[in-house]
């Protein structure tokens, strides 16, 4: 654990990239605060898929229903909902400057509550499944999320709802919604570097290993997933809030909703970055994004079959992560003596001390 | 990340040169337009319309001497992005267009949803949009300044068939108050638009909805609502689902033998259901914004028949052309008139320019009201009769009646 | 919900139509029960959720589509997609799937939905967005006064559906092939050590699955359409029957596979066409909680 005397450093470094990021490329600031925003669905996701081993495909639906949350607290708020998103309404509504953050403010953090009291529900339905099942359910809800909300005219079903217009100019919009996002991120980091270093931690890396041993040994693995599982969805739900303000225009099927895309860069920016390690999803995520929107738009057509080869190609042959992959490099740079690479070689009596995951 | 510059300004120029080919005076300035487009996903088959409309006129525009201000001419070129079908990403395009390509004038993508959601970014950055592919109404009720549609508005789209379906009822002897309506729409912004048109109007004939469904996007199965169509019988038989709504229920009408005597569908042509169910598409009322028949000409690219044959031309493929390419290339000559009368390149100044269009196109007149549309465009019904697309209404420029009920033999 | 009561009504009042429903229903699910089975035995066999398993048919779909614009009769293109399926399974049985079967089920998920992209996008390129269908240009018989009609090409994509379950059964019985494979499924380590090249299974099952898929597209394209993104929807749908069945229980999952299609058929009538597509979803979580339960069960049995 000597790497953790080199952490502080690393933090300040962050908070000083993010800070600076925007005055030293201020064209670019949108697609950085995009950046902060798949930093938080990384470790999000890497809470239960690395730290606990449940495997979900289904984390976008705490995403969309905290958008969903906050975008009615904000219209109704002022405004009957039903009105306001009917297709029949040929009217202006405005906005005033004090009901915007008014309404701002208080839909992102009911977005956030109620996106993790949704959690509770979830997981006392998806936790019950196991393996492969899990990942199935999961992205079941995320998918009936999507269909149910399309239909259901109240919140303007798959038309969507355009959101009330932030009142600032466009360098201020930019910039609020930036360090919103960066302050999000940066605070969910030193919570889970924190939260991995405490007991829950440990117990729900005890649940990855070995679920019923953890069990058996007095653990009470019911709570600590519904837990781990709430503490992601809550900071989805604020992160859903938030990104929905920013793009203004908010739909089910693709912008709250996104199976096919956000749902799936969470696990494949995990996966790359290094699951069940803190840094990893940090790194993955921007490998991930800084290589997409790089290259991505000259792709032209093809940047989706791209992307279906990199899952394949990640998965298959490069499951371990790049921070994974640096830790059997230089093991001893992150104070692990063993560094087993394939699981058989793991000496029997040392296999759970020297997991790749447990540096932290 | 300067050298990340870079590369990205040689790639754009070296995609440039390539789309923009043609013959090109030397000393023109160019005028950079930006669009994102739908290259991939549900929406690609009329982004590339739009795309065809697009290059269509640019490179007309530019080669009767481009843009005129003041003494200099101004080639057009346009940037492209592909918003891959998803609002979302049409957003950030657009905002990487205006952010890092410096683009100050934006053209629209393809389809209500898309421009829904870049609308709010082009407000932000106070940068004018002309767009002639999104029709939802509610576009036009946000209060958007920098926003200019063409087209005519969707709650338009159907409801002549409403009044071809009462007029009917009233040759028959009966109220319209007793015609059954079965209609079927997509539920996206555009298609729930055009539903919206329908309903108010059948408000105010008094008449009945007796099957009121939508279908999800991607739903390839109809069976059970031409099921339901069977056993009530309507009198007029609606359905909006862009392309693959009109291919699917042309296909399974076909196998249902559905017997309505009034079907209206939207995107008969680019759905191509004329061809490739001859049969069955018989009788089809369809909604377009633009027939090239229509008496309706400009000085540059003619009369709408002109138009029509000069692209038919350039692309062979289109065996009727599709009203978004039409309407594509209006868009572009909407902004050559705006930065000619603005006589400069400034935003706010081509901006008033656009709100003072008054001019006719091969496509109908175009004014932009106080709320950014083109009330004064007007939705044509054809119908298909013996395969062909006949214009029935509006009257003044319908060349046959409604066949009514529609010649169908299965 | 005055849609529903009045929908319930017409049924109700014609009672016809409920014949009509249930033989749209099961000619569809036909298709269903022939590509879950494929599925089912791919699961079972290697252990391995293949999610492109909708791609794979909508790949067979295009290519007969493609050769009936060439002058082929769709019902010939089905043996050529049967081919052209084959070979692709092998190809991707060698370079993805073979390297994913030893790892854990999460690993084959992703990497399938990987495949699954791929292929939805590389359709898309070849062959455009637009939705197709192959013409077979073949009559629609009337029963009932016109109340029920049946398309030939339903009723004849229901033999050959019926006909193909029923080789692949046969074969699956009788063969050495077929006896290798499911001795594999039963035990993998037992099969290798009774001098079964559990690898050939292997990658026969993943080839016979892709090849079934092949024939199914090929059914899909005559008696619906198909469109590049489509795909996903199938799988849904074959992932709800295979679990209701549950993967070891092959007449299960043909049975369940005619169920989903009768299903569709009187939830898009009763509920509206609006949440056919909900519908498998939330009947894909009603199983799952399901099953759920069945294990709840299961371990207070063991306790």
């Amino acid at each position: 654990m000597n790497s953790a005397r080199l952490q502080p450093l690393t933090y300040w470094l962050l908070l000083l990239i993010g800070v600076a990021a925007p005055m030293l490329f201020p064209d670019y600031t949108n697609q950085i605060a995009v950046l902060w925003l798949m930093i938080v669905f990384a470790l999000t996701w890497d809470i239960l898929g690395g730290q606990m081993g449940y495997n979900s495909l289904g984390n976008i639906f705490f995403f969309g229903a905290g958008m969903y949350v906050s975008a009615v607290t904000q219209i109704g708020l002022y405004y009957d909902v039903g009105m306001y998103t009917s297709a029949a309404r040929t009217t202006h509504i405005a906005f005033s400057y004090s009901q915007y953050f008014t309404g701002f403010a208080l839909g992102t953090v009911t977005g956030g509550l109620v996106s993790a009291v949704l959690a509770i529900g979830v997981g006392s339905f998806v936790f019950g499944l196991r393996g492969p099942y899990f990942a199935i359910g999961t992205l079941g809800i995320a998918v009936a999320a999507a269909e149910l909300v399309s239909s259901w005219e109240w919140v303007g079903a798959a038309s969507g709802i355009s959101l009330p217009v932030f009142p600032g100019g466009p360098e201020t919009q930019k910039l609020f919604f930036y360090f919103l996002l960066f302050a999000l991120s940066f605070i969910l980091l030193l919570f889970l570097r924190w939260l991995y270093s405490t007991n829950f931690g440990l117990a729900i890396n005890a649940i990855r290993d070995d679920e019923e041993k953890a069990e058996g040994m007095g653990l009470h693995t019911r709570g600590y997933k519904r837990t781990a599982l709430v503490i992601a969805a809550f900071f989805l739900g604020l992160s859903g809030a938030i990104f929905g303000n920013m793009t203004g225009f908010i739909e089910p099927r693709d912008i709250a909703f996104p199976t096919t895309t956000f749902n799936i860069f969470m696990v494949l920016m995990v996966l790359l970055g290094g699951k069940g390690t803190l840094w990893g999803p940090v790194v993955g995520a921007v490998v991930f994004h800084v290589i997409k929107e790089v290259t991505w738009t000259y792709f032209l057509g093809w940047q989706y079959v791209t992307l279906g080869l990199l899952i394949v190609i990640i998965v298959v042959y490069f499951q371990q992560g790049i921070v994974g992959w640096v830790m059997e490099k230089y093991p001893e740079r992150f104070g692990i003596q063993i560094a087993p690479k394939e699981p058989e070689e793991i000496p029997r009596t040392a296999g759970l001390a020297t997991q790749p995951g447990g540096a932290e | 990340m300067t050298s990340n510059v870079r590369i990205t300004a040689v790639l754009a120029a070296l995609g440039l040169s390539c789309s923009a080919g043609g013959a090109q005076a030397a000393d023109c300035g160019t005028i950079n337009l930006g669009a994102a487009l739908s290259a991939t996903g549900i929406y690609a088959s009329n982004g590339n319309n739009t795309k065809k409309g697009y290059e269509f006129a640019v490179k007309k525009i530019n080669d009767a001497g481009g843009v005129k201000i003041g003494d200099k001419c101004y080639d057009f070129k346009i940037t492209y992005y592909d918003d891959e079908s998803t609002p979302a990403r049409a957003a950030q395009l657009v905002e990487r267009l205006i952010g890092q390509d410096d683009i100050k004038f934006v053209l629209g993508p393809y389809s209500s949803p898309m421009t829904k959601a870049i609308l709010p970014v082009t407000e932000k950055y106070k940068t004018p949009v002309v767009q002639a592919e999104a029709a939802s109404r509610s576009l036009f009720t946000q209060g958007y300044k920098y926003h200019f549609g063409i087209v005519a508005t969707s709650e338009k789209y159907l409801t002549p068939v409403i009044d071809m379906a009462a007029e009917q009822a009233k040759k028959a002897g009966k109220d319209p108050s007793s015609v059954k309506v079965a209609m079927i729409f997509q539920d996206d912004s555009f298609s729930l638009d055009v539903r919206q048109g329908v309903a108010d109007l059948m408000k105010k004939y008094n008449m009945h909805a007796i099957i009121d469904d939508r279908m999800p996007k991607d739903l390839n199965d109809l069976t059970a609502f031409f099921t339901k169509v069977k056993a009530v019988k309507p009198d007029v038989l609606l359905i909006s689902g862009h392309e693959k709504g009109a291919a699917t229920a042309a296909r399974q009408m076909g196998e249902h033998h559905t017997d309505v005597p009034l079907i209206g569908v939207t995107h008969c042509e680019s759905a191509k259901v004329a061809q490739d169910f001859p049969k069955i598409a018989e009788g089809f009322v369809c909604p377009t914004q633009w027939d090239e028949t229509m008496k309706a000409s400009d000085p540059l690219f003619g009369t709408a028949m002109d138009y029509n044959n000069q692209i038919k031309a350039v692309h062979p493929e289109y065996k009727a052309v599709p009203y978004q390419t039409a309407q594509a290339s209006v868009a572009i000559y909407v902004w050559k008139d705006a930065f000619e009368r603005a006589g400069s390149l400034d935003q706010e100044k081509v901006r008033q320019a656009l709100i003072k269009t008054d001019m006719p196109t091969f496509y109908g007149h175009v004014k932009f009201a106080e709320d950014g549309s083109n009330p004064g465009k007007t939705i044509v019904m054809r119908q298909i009769q013996d395969g062909k697309f006949v214009v029935v209404a509006p009257p003044a420029v319908a060349a046959g009646p409604v066949v009514y009920p529609r010649a169908v033999n299965y | 919900m005055q849609q529903i009561i009045g929908n319930i009504t017409v049924l109700e009042a014609a009672p016809i139509l409920n014949l009509g429903l249930l033989i749209d229903g099961l000619l569809i699910g036909a298709i269903f029960a022939l590509a879950a089975y494929g599925l089912a035995l791919v699961w079972g066999v290697m252990n391995v959720k293949n999610l492109a398993q909708g791609d794979f048919i909508m790949t067979g779909g295009y290519i007969t589509w493609f050769l009936g614009n060439h002058g082929l009769h769709p019902l010939l293109g089905l043996p050529v997609a049967c081919v052209v399926l084959w070979c692709i399974g092998w190809l991707l049985y060698r370079v993805v799937v073979s390297k994913v079967i030893t790892r854990d089920l999460f690993t084959s998920l992703l990497a399938t939905f990987g495949i699954a992209i791929v292929i939805q996008q590389g359709l898309n390129l070849a062959f455009g967005p637009d939705t197709q269908s192959a013409q077979a240009d073949l009559p629609t018989w009337e029963l009932a006064g016109g109340m029920i009609t049946i398309p030939a090409t339903r009723a004849i994509g229901f033999v050959f559906a019926a006909l193909l379950a029923v080789a692949v059964i046969v074969f699956m019985k009788r063969s050495r092939m077929g006896q290798a494979i499911r001795a594999t499924a039963q035990d993998a380590r037992a099969a290798r050590v009774l001098g079964i090249d559990t690898e050939k299974v292997y990658s026969f099952t993943f080839c016979l699955n892709a090849a079934i898929c092949g024939a199914a597209g090929a059914l899909v394209a005559v008696v619906w359409n198909v469109q590049p993104f489509m795909g996903t929807t199938y799988s849904i749908r074959l992932f709800v029957v295979v679990t209701a069945a549950g993967f070891g229980n092959l007449p299960g999952v043909i049975a369940a596979g005619f169920g989903m299609g009768v299903f569709e058929q009187f939830g898009g009538f009763i509920l509206g066409a609006q949440y056919q597509q909900a519908l498998i979803v939330m009947l894909l979580l009603i199983v799952l909680a399901v099953r759920q339960l069945q294990n709840l069960h299961l371990r207070q049995a063991v306790q």
